[in-house]
């Protein structure tokens, strides 16, 4: 056993950043003294394999078939561990996506092995890797091995590692008679109204809590993330309350996130807030209250009302 | 409908987490235990199908004895039994293992739904419901917002990033379960009196077949706690909001060179 696989994920044919993290990182660390190989599972998306190569993968397996159009965990399953017999690697990498948290316990448990889950650094080891990851939702940090289990199978937490093209290219190879047998079967993808970004992918975030006041506030929220380039998260207060979906919940029962820049409007900073976010890069806290918890992990904030500083950044902005 | 919930017993996500001084594992002093809350889910969930179409609701923890008043917990809420595989101290974040042993406890319990939280709110792995499914050779849909179940299928709605798929799945199947699926009932002083004779069938691990850390999957080297930050810079900002806000602007732009 030898080298890293690293599962690419794809949506229409478009290779997914985190997966070309994902797939960075794994060059990043030579492979683990091996080849670098990449599986695409989806129907139709041949033409984006070859192009791996740029990323650092020597070789990419396909499995392109209609059954696996859309995202299957028992048939993705079976291409992922039909490419790992190929492959025989010593590290399996999955971008830490809905997907990629979704399809790595269930490849380690066909595999026999375990799985660590949201690394946000990896330690060459020998042949393996030491990772860290966070527990608590980041009130602490472990560093695991998988105790010399061999695959390592890995998610990785997106927007945490670089990707960076490394030249090359890469051959390709089908992945053909895959014994497919789909019982949990994917009817449709819904994607939400306007392609609206998920903070969950999102390198810059925008969170409204009860200081906003209402759900129709939502709007000057949305505005800065807008101005910003970013995605609007909340506060368990107001999902509770009603005034957004949950899928915008950051903190301890919603989303962890570690954008480059999170921008705090009228949230206190409760200790399961903290944790879902406290990892950002760039911590930027508008509250009324000089108290508030937030400001005491921000690195930079304004004490003042977020109706009168809102707008004027917005425009700020707008004029860079 | 006979539906098998897993659970687990977490510490309060109010909590504040303190280590060890030899960085093994955290403090746990003066934590207050908890039923993870996305298990909350999976519970009312099952709660919900067997009140509507019969059957029982069999919850599963594996946990120290300590982790026994999340099992009354869920059975003053109305779930009919519990089962309690007492160990877990060795295998904290081994989700493998984990699930090899729910697996071997559930395996020849009638199940035609099992249900899990997305995660254990504590280790976080979000790995224990798929390992199980696979173990237990059943199909499941993780991350469930919505659902309905027929005569022998399902119907799910899964939450993915900017969007959602619908799900069509045959019983018996394994699902994790997300916030939005339902709003968990809290435990009424009848049910807690009620709880009290549901009868909680205590196993050792051993009986399983399972020996503790004897064949980890995952091991913590060391725990360590967030380094501290620095003081930010904080502008005030209640007289000249105006003047804050062109300001922090121009320290994002210039000093953070995050915009």
């Amino acid at each position: 056993m030898a080298g890293i696989l690293v599962f690419v994920e794809q949506r229409d044919g478009e290779i997914r950043k985190a997966s070309l993290q994902a797939v960075s990182e794994a060059k990043r660390h030579g492979g683990a003294g091996g080849e670098v190989t990449a599986v695409l599972v989806g129907a139709g998306i041949g033409g984006a394999a070859a192009g791996l190569g740029a990323w650092g993968a020597a070789k990419v397996f396909v499995a392109d078939n209609p059954a696996l159009g859309l995202y299957s965990a028992e048939g993705y399953t079976e291409a992922v561990t039909a490419a790992a017999a190929k492959a025989q690697p010593s590290a399996i990498f999955f971008a830490g996506t809905a997907m990629g948290r979704d399809l790595a316990p269930r490849v380690a448990a066909r595999l026999g092995v375990g799985a660590i889950a949201d690394v946000v650094k990896l330690a060459r080891d020998g042949d393996g890797f030491t990772a860290r990851r966070p527990v608590y939702s980041g009130k602490a940090f472990a560093e695991v091995t998988t105790a010399g289990k061999r695959p390592q199978v890995i998610s990785l937490r997106p927007n945490v590692f670089a990707a960076e093209e490394s030249g090359g290219s890469a051959a390709v190879e089908n992945l053909d008679g895959l014994g497919l047998s789909i019982r949990a079967v994917v009817k449709e993808l819904v994607k939400a109204a306007g392609g609206e970004l998920d903070v969950a992918e999102a390198d810059i975030i925008v969170s409204g809590g009860r200081g906003i006041k209402g759900p129709e506030n939502f709007a000057l929220i949305k505005s800065l993330a807008d101005a910003l380039g970013g995605a609007v998260g909340a506060s368990r207060a107001v999902v509770d309350a009603g005034w957004i979906a949950h899928s915008h919940q950051v903190g301890q029962t919603g989303k962890v996130v570690s954008p480059s820049l999170y921008v705090a409007c009228g949230i206190s900073g409760a200790i399961q807030h903290l944790a879902g976010m406290s990892s950002s890069k760039i911590i930027v806290a508008i509250n009324k209250d000089p108290d508030a918890p937030i400001f005491k992990i921000a690195d930079y904030g304004i004490v003042g009302d977020l109706f009168e500083v809102i707008p004027p950044m917005v425009a700020a902005i707008k004029a860079l | 409908m006979n539906c098998i919930v897993c659970v687990a017993s977490v510490p309060d996500t109010a909590s504040v987490i303190k280590l060890r001084a030899d960085g093994t594992g955290i403090d746990e002093t003066g934590i207050k235990w908890i039923v993870s809350p996305y298990d909350e889910y999976a519970l009312e969930a099952a709660l919900q199908l067997t009140e509507a179409k019969g059957g029982e609701v069999t919850v599963v923890t594996y946990g120290p004895a300590g982790a026994e008043p999340a099992l009354r917990d869920c059975l003053a809420r109305g779930a009919h039994k519990a089962v309690h595989v007492l160990g877990g101290e060795k295998t904290l974040g081994d989700s493998f293992t984990i699930a090899k042993v729910l697996a071997a406890a559930i395996k020849d319990r009638a199940h035609d739904l099992v249900l899990c939280g997305v995660k254990g709110v504590g280790t976080d792995c979000s790995q224990v419901g798929q390992m199980l499914a696979e173990l237990l050779g059943l199909p499941h849909v993780a991350i469930v917002t919505a659902l309905e179940v027929g005569d022998g299928s399902l119907a799910a709605t899964r939450e993915v990033e900017g969007g959602k798929e619908k799900v069509e799945c045959p019983l018996p199947a394994l699902l994790t379960c997300q916030k939005g699926l339902n709003e968990p009932r809290y435990a009424a002083l009848k049910g807690i009196m009620a709880a009290k004779k549901k009868p909680v069938d205590k196993l050792e691990v051993s009986s399983l077949g399972i020996q503790e850390g004897a064949d980890a999957f995952y091991a913590v080297a060391r725990f360590e706690l967030p380094p501290a930050k620095s003081a930010g810079t904080i502008i005030q900002g209640e007289n000249d909001p105006a003047g804050a806000a062109t300001q922090l602007v121009k320290l994002l732009r210039e000093e953070a060179k995050a915009i």
